[in-house]
């Protein structure tokens, strides 16, 4: 078991030893629910700190974004060559799922309550229906590589919301979330996407202990890991 | 904003002015979310995560106010 001796914030010189179990095991439970690595190291207090306030802007953020914030891009992991006219081939852009939905990949910090956006992006690839017939954390549709089940003027159209009679046609569905939900969209995803950063921090903590940036010079010979 | 405030009292301005207000309510959240666990990740007892918590959100809300007033200035000089 690791071992990580800090001073105490008493003041008084004294110091305290904080026992990171498992320090492997315990990042990769802080990543996969955010304070459950410090909960199973028995730092009960920083754990549920943690679990409240990450997991809260995150679901904040989904409640504020009405659930559409979290979704996968679906473009390839790794780029296929692409046959094209002339019997040549073209790659796909490297790197396309990042650029493409970057949000994504800051929300997924959050680990677990991000997953199933993975879940939605590969059925709507395979043209499956989504998750449990639920739109939740579903990519948009597009009219030409991914067009919607059915009922396209449902997934393109909205309501003028200056003036009901008239209609809005949007190229895609990104398009029409961003019209529907207006800076709501925004709000909710930069609250996501805050959480899943934030938990990238309490996974280095759960590794290794606080983050101490200065020691002082007496505490700075005894500080640092320790194996037993 | 605060032109927005004192345009002619026109009813409609008043309301976007006080919907933009409204608008800054959603970073306090997210202040406290984020000092909470940056000073966490800095300290294992809470009282000190507490304080340390305390004076990162008073320095995080002197920023934001430090930026809102250049841009609120740069406004004016428009």
């Amino acid at each position: 078991m690791a071992k990580r001796v800090m001073d105490s914030s008493a003041g008084d010189g004294s110091q305290i030893e904080i026992e990171l179990k498992d320090p492997r095991l315990a990042a990769f439970l802080a990543w996969l629910i955010p304070g459950a690595g410090h909960l199973y190291q028995g730092r009960t207090g920083k754990g549920l700190l943690f679990m409240i306030c990450i997991l809260g802007t995150f679901f904040y953020g989904m409640y504020i974004g009405s659930g559409r914030v979290v979704f996968a891009s679906t473009a390839d992991f790794f780029p296929k060559r692409i046959a094209v006219q002339g019997g040549a081939s073209v790659r796909g852009r490297w790197l396309e799922f990042v650029t493409d939905r970057w949000q994504y990949v800051c929300q997924l910090g959050v680990g677990l309550p991000a997953m199933p956006a993975l879940v939605q992006r590969s059925r709507i690839r395979n043209h499956k229906a989504p998750l449990f017939g639920s739109d939740l954390m579903r990519p948009p549709y597009n009219a030409i590589y991914l067009p919607p089940p059915a009922e396209t003027d449902l997934y393109f159209k909205s309501i003028d919301q200056t003036d009901a009679n008239n209609t809005v046609v949007h190229p895609d569905e990104f398009s029409k979330w961003n019209y529907d939900y207006g800076e709501n969209f925004d709000i909710g995803t930069v609250f996501t996407v805050i959480a899943g950063l934030l938990n990238l921090l309490v996974v280095f903590d759960a590794y290794s202990g606080p983050l101490v940036i200065a020691p002082h010079e007496s505490s700075a010979q005894t500080s640092g890991n320790k194996k037993e | 904003m605060f032109e927005l405030l004192l345009a002619n009292g026109d009813p409609h301005n008043w309301l976007l002015a006080v919907m933009s207000i409204a608008r800054l309510w959603y970073a306090l959240p997210l202040i406290v979310s984020v000092s909470l666990v940056c000073a966490a990740t800095r300290h294992e007892e809470m009282n000190a995560i507490l304080s340390h918590a305390a004076r990162f959100a008073l320095w995080i809300f002197v920023f934001m106010g430090i930026i809102l007033g250049v841009i609120l200035f740069m406004s004016w000089l428009q």
